[in-house]
Formats: C-alpha cells, structure tokens, sequence
C-alpha cells in the first residue's frame, strides 16, 4: 500500500522544521501543506483540534501532533537511518535535553531578543549558562548524535539558524567561537550538512519576521 | 547486581509516578526521600540532577535518569513486565501527546483553581473545565487511558486521581465530578481500585494535613 505521508508546517516554524530535516534524514517523500497561522485550514483543525498548531504530521489518515513526539514516531516507523541511540540510558539523555531545550533554553532565547537594557543583560546570562550546559554536553563529538545527525542535533537545530539571525538583528554575540567552539562547531556541521541545508527557510525573511517581532513587543512594554 | 535508587518526596505526584512505574514491574529499589518542601536538598540529589535540582531522579547502576517523563520511558525499555507505554508507534505517540497536554495544558490550571482566589480562580476553573472536557472525550470506550490496563498516560494523570480530589475537598472546589464527567469519574475510581496504585500513592490524611498547613501558611502571610 502507497503511504500517504503529509506535513502541515509554516514557512518559519523551527518546530516544523525539525520533521522536515527527519523525513528527508530517512529519505520519505511526502506532500508539503503550508498554514497561514492567522487563518488556519480546516483540515488544521481537524488534525490538531487540541493544540491548533503545526507541525502536523499525517500518516495514511493518522495524525500526529507535537513535534519530538513526530520525530519518536518517525523513528519507530521507519528504521531507516535511526535517529535516536538504541541504548536505554542513552535515549534518556537525549529526551532529557530535548526536553531542556524546548522548555528552558528556547524561552530564554527568545527573552534575549524581546528584551532591551537591563533585562536584556540579565537575559543574556541566562541565556548563555543555557548554552554553555549544552556545549558541555557536546563534548568533543562532532554531533549529538555521533557520527551522525541524529534525534537532539534536529531537536536543537533552531539554534544553528536562528541564534546568528538574532545576533545580527541585535548586533550581539551569544555563541562566541572563542567561549563556545565545539557547539560553534556544530552549528557549522549542522547547518552546512547537505541534507539540512537544503531546508533552511529564506534568511533575509527570517531577519524581517524576528526584527518585527522585537519591534512588536518592545512597543508593547513601552506602552505599558 | 543491579542497582536502583529513587530519589523523592513522600508527597509528591512525580516521584510516586516512578515508584508506581518500578512497582509496576517488579524492579526492587531504594526510596531516598528528599526534603524538596523545605529546600533542604542532600549533596546527592544536587550531583544526580545539577541542571534542575529536581526530583525524582532515578540512579540506576549508578547512572542518573532526570525527568518524570523520561525515567517512565527509560523504565520501560529497560524492564520486562506490563507495558507502560503500547507497542505501536501510533498509539505510542498519542500517549506520548496525551502525557504533554496533562502535563503542560491541564495540570497548570487545576493547580491554579486550587490555590487562587477571586477572578484568577474564576478563570483557572473555566480553563481547567474545558480541557477535562477534552480528557473526558479520550476516554469514550476506554476503561483507562492506556486501554485495558494502566499506561503512562494514567501514571502521569496520578495528580488528578489524588491530589486534586484532596485539593477540591478542601478547598471545596466541585471542577471534577461524576456527574460534570462520568468518564473521568469511573476513570478515577477503576484507578484507584489498583492493588498497585492503592498501595504507592501517599496517605490521604497525611497529604490533607500538609495542604491545610501550606494553605494556613500562606493566609497568614498575607
């Protein structure tokens, strides 16, 4: 039977993104439907009606929503290419930061670029001790994974593209070469992998959508 | 021989998820209890989990595993036993998607309705009744969340089944009942009818005294 494999994403999203870099990783062809978030397709919310959001990844009718719990299911359905470690503490780990990624450095990234003065500064320090955690634990592999691209270099492959947009829209340094080389060395391995680089969204898009969005929030606490 | 300590709190609903999960596959451990609620962390846990300094954390041959979630999943691929999560990639992700929105959507509010006053109360209960609504519509024919026996999603619903019940008696919150969710209400009691769940989850007079005194506390300081 034909698989029928469907993939709601936006332009931009880094979530999207991330089943877009797993699904060409293990080689599936599938039909690509773009969202306009401000007005979202009913077949959106009839795959995702608890969360309305993308990326949605629909198999042979199935939906799944959430993009780490798309990858894990990518990975169990297709043993192509295996994306996370088959050792049981290994696995651990990489949930273990993906899980940090989402839930503390992904925000304080964003406070960085929401933020100006002072609580820029403070954002800026928590954003590095974020970081300085996962440089850690890169140790001197060349990616998360190994050898190989694998489940926590695509979890936190928003950082190899959207970390150097942000420091360009703000004419800031987060991820310094001198105090970050190995994770500067895998945003480098990351983003310049053939497979990876064929997705990235359009960059000067990118810079215009986050510049807006520092504008947007920045006015809005001025007027608070 | 191997080795497997569990670092957690009598009263908390994330370190029972563990001992529930551990018990649920017959894998003998060790509890240390940690006094989280009085910030007075042992050397150990701080070492085990120095990115949060959270509990629970599972040791296992001396090797630490973070994170409710994970530990359940880590669980079960490394003990034989009763599935905590099925075996087909599909229904694994919806326990997976299942376990985030109670973590992430539904505890949040619950918790909030149970604590606050006034309107953010009015609001927490408005919130936290329409994603029950949504809990309840999971399980249309279902006798647990995982289907026939418990799974992750049920373990990690513990705070509903206990916590919560405790809270609304106290504070006399009626978000959860049989007759606003049938389903959740049968749900509740086919749970709490498990050998299992009975025997690990903390003791409802020593969890109601300790909410009455942090509630006592926190009138007082105002």
């Amino acid at each position: 039977m034909a698989e029928e494999l469907k993939l709601f994403r936006t332009w931009s999203s880094p979530f999207a993104l991330r089943v877009v870099h797993a699904l060409k990783i293990k080689g599936l062809e599938y039909e690509t439907i773009f969202e306009d978030l401000s007005s979202k397709s009913a077949s959106l919310l009839q795959y995702n009606p608890v969360n309305k959001k993308v990326p949605v990844l629909v198999h042979n009718g199935k939906a799944i929503c959430e993009s780490l719990v798309i990858l894990e299911y990518i990975d169990e359905t297709w043993k192509q290419c295996p994306l996370l470690p088959r050792d049981p503490y290994e696995k651990a780990k990489a949930r273990f930061w993906a899980k940090f990624g989402d839930e503390k450095l992904f925000s304080s990234i964003g406070n960085v670029l929401i933020s100006q003065g002072k609580e820029q500064e403070e954002a800026i320090a928590a954003a590095v001790q974020n970081l300085k955690l996962i440089e850690e634990q890169l140790q001197e592999k060349k990616f998360f994974g190994g050898e190989t691209i694998g489940y926590l270099d695509i979890a936190f492959g928003w950082t190899a593209n959207l970390i150097s947009i942000l420091e360009e829209i703000m004419d800031l340094k987060l991820v310094d070469e001198e105090k970050f080389p190995v994770l500067s060395a895998w945003m480098h391995n990351f983003s310049d992998d053939p497979v990876i680089k064929q997705c990235w969204p359009p960059r000067d898009k990118l810079v215009v959508k986050f510049q807006a969005m520092r504008e947007s929030h920045l006015k809005t606490v001025l007027s608070q | 021989m191997a080795e497997v300590k569990l670092f957690g709190n009598w009263g908390s609903p994330f370190s029972c998820r563990i001992e529930i999960a551990l018990k649920l596959k017959g894998v003998e451990y060790e509890f240390i209890e940690e006094d989280v609620y009085n910030d007075n962390k042992s050397p150990l846990l701080l070492k085990y989990n120095p990115v949060h300094k959270k509990i629970p954390v599972l040791l296992h041959n001396g090797k630490p595993i973070c994170e409710s979630v994970v530990i359940l999943e880590y669980i079960d691929e490394t003990w034989e036993g009763p599935s905590i999560l099925p075996k087909d990639p599909y229904e694994r992700a919806m326990a997976r998607f299942w376990t985030k929105f109670l973590e992430e959507k539904c505890f949040p509010p619950m918790k909030q309705a149970s604590w606050s006053t006034g309107e953010e109360q009015e609001k927490a209960k408005e919130e936290a009744t329409e994603l029950l609504k949504i809990l309840e519509g999971t399980l249309s024919g279902k006798k647990f969340f995982g289907g026939d026996s418990i799974g992750m999603v049920d373990i990690v619903a513990n705070f509903i089944a206990h916590w919560f019940i405790i809270l609304q008696e106290i504070t006399g919150l009626e978000l959860l009942t049989h007759e606003k969710f049938p389903k959740l209400g049968q749900w509740l009691d086919d749970y709490l009818s498990c050998s299992i769940i009975k025997e690990t989850l903390p003791p409802k007079d020593k969890l109601t005294a300790s909410f009455q005194a942090r509630i006592q506390a926190a009138t007082t300081s105002k």
